[in-house]
């Protein structure tokens, strides 16, 4: 048992690290964090995110794992993981290709045919084409698969109708991955169908949402007739579900539970406000927390290095990931309102009025986005409970039901 | 990245479990439960050859000279079967203290003694209720002599010595004193998981050997406990994935409105919060005992986040399992209630959550670690 690089790995990282050392500049211990209270859609930070990707691709460092002939290096996922952490020690810009390359590019890889791969994926993989995900709707989130936006067939295209929502950076994308139902005469999951679509076409109109922080990272998206081509169908009609899946996969692989502050920034707070006329790192209850904290947060990252052990030996991880993200997301939300607690009546103050520049308040307002996007808490229990531990799935009501007959409120 | 296990260490702990299904199953628990038997003896025995109690003594001593690793699989499994033997004891708090501590002639006098089965240590700190702490450690040793009484101490009626914290004339240190001596006088007291037992230990005038230097009793004490604390991790591990492994097949095996109790979306929510604190719990084993098999100094951390982790999930899990039996959990004659006690016990014995919380804020809070 160790944590230790095996020969092959450490050449790796030696690599990337050579690599990082010529291109960027080391984080500094007083940098701002990089986690969610970061900003991602000013055109100055979309301009260095697309900066920081074209270099990463023309040095050979953008998403590692794909094929080398569409600008990958073909890597296994343990060198992508080492990449990864070896980049998170470096200043670079925040990321806005999250989606694109986690969730749209290794669904494309895996269902599109090779024009479509050509077409999209070195674009992508550059960052010169900025992506987005357009699945949820007003009445479809969880129960994704109830969604009602419509596809029909004219000619060489489809014409598409019908809202999305929650779309994060559709507003400065040039494509996105869409879901849509293309019959509903058959029962829910097979009437939908996959495509790629161009957010510049004619009929695409995109408002965005402010947040509960007053952020607008995401969407509505609404489609009127909005001509999409045959060409640009992903996998056959009708088994959208299939290819939605893959997508969802990738998401769950890709979001972890980070980016909620650290233990050692609480320490620090806790060290420099009053209890009773003590510091407060002193007070019993206040240390009592925060080891709680740690155990919780230690526990997450010695769970995710089990995982890495696995995927070194060549395992793929299951559903078994999802721990990081449930368990971690409500550490971190926890923490940042015991931070807040922490500062006594000056906890009320926001932003620069606040201890530690209102970093606290910030994630307190960020995280509860969290615990929702890519599945909520209650959905990863669902997926816990059934796929891990094999329980029995949920029983549903909208079972072996053509679409358009399925219950979508009270009686009346 | 390799912070698994080795094939031969599984292979060790499959030969554990396979022997312990055989002959350690819950009715032989229930059986030192019911009965007046401090322990089972024969069990006892025969983990004596299967090597167990051994495990890290080096082979000169008499033991099997394997690695902390080795010593952790072991103890997952003694946990997962409740073994009502003096593992712990024995093994976890009197061996590691010698292995640490004692001198050369202390180690050929006690250690194969203890690798055999033959010799069964304990550790004597707490005098009174309360969380037990060197600070409040009354029982003195002048001339070789100790006085003073020790409350609980596991298995303080059953064991053949003690490691005891006493007061000497250096300050707070560590004493070898052998219970069948004369000036030692002890009875078995209330256990509240009767399958493992407790004593009150009198000691007046009891000879006391001094183990390690005078005055380097709280190093010691921590030192050991940090130890401990990672195997005892393990042995709450392997009990609380037994407990959540029946409960999870209680509730699919039991059915409520027509469907499975597990289908439930109440129980199913709470099973998976249940997997994710026993997953917590072992990922921090883990560290732990990654920790004290390479002796980092980042033990008394992997230490304390290892304890604190597996105390509360397997509080936890047992407290849910009674809950998700229903009726048949609070009867006597299902076995929940043995994971319940165990639970309890475990987590009072070696030091609290709490405790272990204060413990890892010292360590921590100057560190600057993240
Ligand atoms: C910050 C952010 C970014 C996002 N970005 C995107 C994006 O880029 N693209 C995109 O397509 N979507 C995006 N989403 C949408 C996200 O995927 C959905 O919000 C999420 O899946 C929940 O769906 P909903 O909002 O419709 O809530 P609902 O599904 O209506 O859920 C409401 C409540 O009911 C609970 N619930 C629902 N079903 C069950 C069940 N079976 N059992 C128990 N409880 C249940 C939920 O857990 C929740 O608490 C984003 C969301 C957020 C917050």
């Amino acid at each position: 048992m160790d944590f230790n690089d095996t020969p092959e790995e450490a050449t790796f990282r030696a690599e990337a690290r050579a690599w990082l050392d010529a291109n960027a500049e080391l984080r500094r211990p007083d940098d701002r964090p990089a986690d969610v209270l970061s900003e991602r859609t000013s055109p100055e930070i979309i301009a260095a995110s697309q900066a920081w990707q074209k270099k990463k691709a023309d040095g050979g460092w953008a998403c590692l794992t794909w094929p080398t002939e569409y600008g990958g290096r073909a890597a296994t996922s343990i060198q992508n993981v080492i990449w990864g952490q070896e980049e998170a020690r470096y200043r670079t810009p925040p990321n806005i290709f999250g989606i694109g390359t986690g969730m749209c590019g290794p669904t494309i890889l895996t269902h599109g045919n090779d024009d479509q791969k050509a077409k999209w994926i070195p674009k992508l993989l550059s960052g010169e084409e900025i992506w987005c995900q357009l699945f949820s709707e007003p009445s479809a989130g969880s129960d994704l698969a109830g969604l009602r936006s419509t596809a029909v067939r004219d000619g060489d295209d489809w014409v598409v109708n019908g809202q999305k929502i929650w779309t994060t950076g559709a507003q400065f994308c040039d494509w996105g991955i869409l879901v849509v139902r293309s019959d509903a005469n058959v029962a829910k999951h097979s009437g939908l169908t996959y495509f790629v679509v161009d957010m510049h076409s004619p009929g695409v109109e995109i408002r965005p949402i402010t947040q509960i922080n007053r952020g607008q990272g995401f969407n509505e998206v609404f489609f009127t007739d909005v001509r999409i081509p045959d060409a640009h169908r992903i996998s056959e009609v009708g088994n959208g579900w299939a290819v939605a899946i893959t997508t969802l996969m990738n998401e769950r692989a890709s979001i972890g539970g980070g980016g909620g502050g650290s233990v050692n920034d609480l320490i620090r707070l806790a060290k420099s406000v009053e209890i009773d006329g003590r510091p407060a790192i002193e007070d019993s209850a206040v240390r009592q927390q925060i080891a709680r904290f740690y155990t919780r947060i230690k526990g997450v990252k010695m769970t995710g290095n089990r995982t890495l052990s696995a995927l070194s030996q060549g395992k793929t991880p299951g559903p078994e990931a999802s721990l990081g993200k449930l368990v971690g997301a409500k550490v971190a939300q926890e923490m940042a309102s015991f931070a807040i607690e922490l500062q006594g009546a000056a906890g009320a103050l926001d932003r620069d009025a606040a201890a530690q520049g209102g970093d606290w308040q910030g994630r307190y307002l960020a995280i509860p986005g969290l615990r929702i996007a890519g599945g909520t808490d209650e959905i990863l229990r669902n997926i816990i409970s059934e796929r891990v531990l094999g329980l029995p799935p949920e029983s549903r009501a909208d079972k072996g039901i053509a679409f358009k007959d399925i219950p979508t409120g009270p009686p009346s | 990245m390799n912070f698994d296990f080795s094939d031969d260490q599984k292979l060790l702990q499959k030969t554990a479990r396979d022997y312990l299904a055989e002959h350690s199953p819950l009715t032989v628990c229930r059986e030192v439960l019911e009965t007046d038997q401090p322990y089972a003896v024969e069990l006892w025995k025969g983990a004596a050859e299967m090597g167990w109690q051994g495990a890290v003594i080096p082979e000169e001593f008499g033991g099997a000279g394997f690695g902390h690793l080795e010593l952790a699989m072991i103890a997952e499994e003694v946990g997962r079967a409740l073994a009502p033997i003096p593992f712990s004891s024995s093994v976890y708090f009197a061996t590691e203290a010698i292995l640490k501590a004692g001198s050369d002639a202390q180690k050929k006098k006690y250690l194969p003694a203890l690798a055999s089965g033959e010799a069964i240590g304990t550790f004597a700190l707490a005098e009174k209720p309360g969380q037990s702490d060197v600070e409040n450690v009354e029982a003195r040793v002048s001339g070789g002599k100790l006085c003073g009484t020790k409350v609980p101490v596991p298995d303080g009626d059953v064991a053949t010595f003690a490691v005891v914290a006493a007061q000497g004339d250096g300050g707070l240190s560590l004493y070898l004193v052998d219970l069948d001596t004369e000036g030692v006088s002890r009875e078995s007291i209330t256990s509240f998981d009767p399958s493992r037992s407790m004593a009150r230990v009198e000691f007046s005038d009891a000879s006391a050997e001094l183990l390690g230097k005078p005055g380097e009793g709280a190093a010691l004490v921590s030192h050991v406990l940090d130890r401990a604390a990672v195997l005892m991790a393990f042995e709450q591990l392997g009990a609380a994935q037994a407990c959540f492994d029946d409960t999870i097949a209680f509730t699919q095996g039991r059915y409520a409105f027509g469907r499975p109790v597990a289908s439930f979306q109440a129980i199913k929510h709470r099973l998976a919060d249940m997997w994710c604190e026993l997953e917590l719990a072992r990922s921090n084993a883990y560290y732990g005992a990654w920790a004290l098999s390479n002796e980092e100094d980042e033990l008394t951390v992997a230490a304390c986040i290892a304890r604190i982790q597996a105390s509360e999930a397997f509080d936890d899990l047992a407290v849910e399992m009674v809950q998700m039996h229903g009726g048949v959990g609070y009867t006597w004659e299902y076995d929940c209630h043995l994971f319940y006690r165990r639970a309890k016990l475990l987590a009072a014995v070696l030091g609290t959550p709490a405790v272990w919380k204060h413990k890892l804020i010292d360590r921590i809070a100057d560190a600057g670690e993240d």
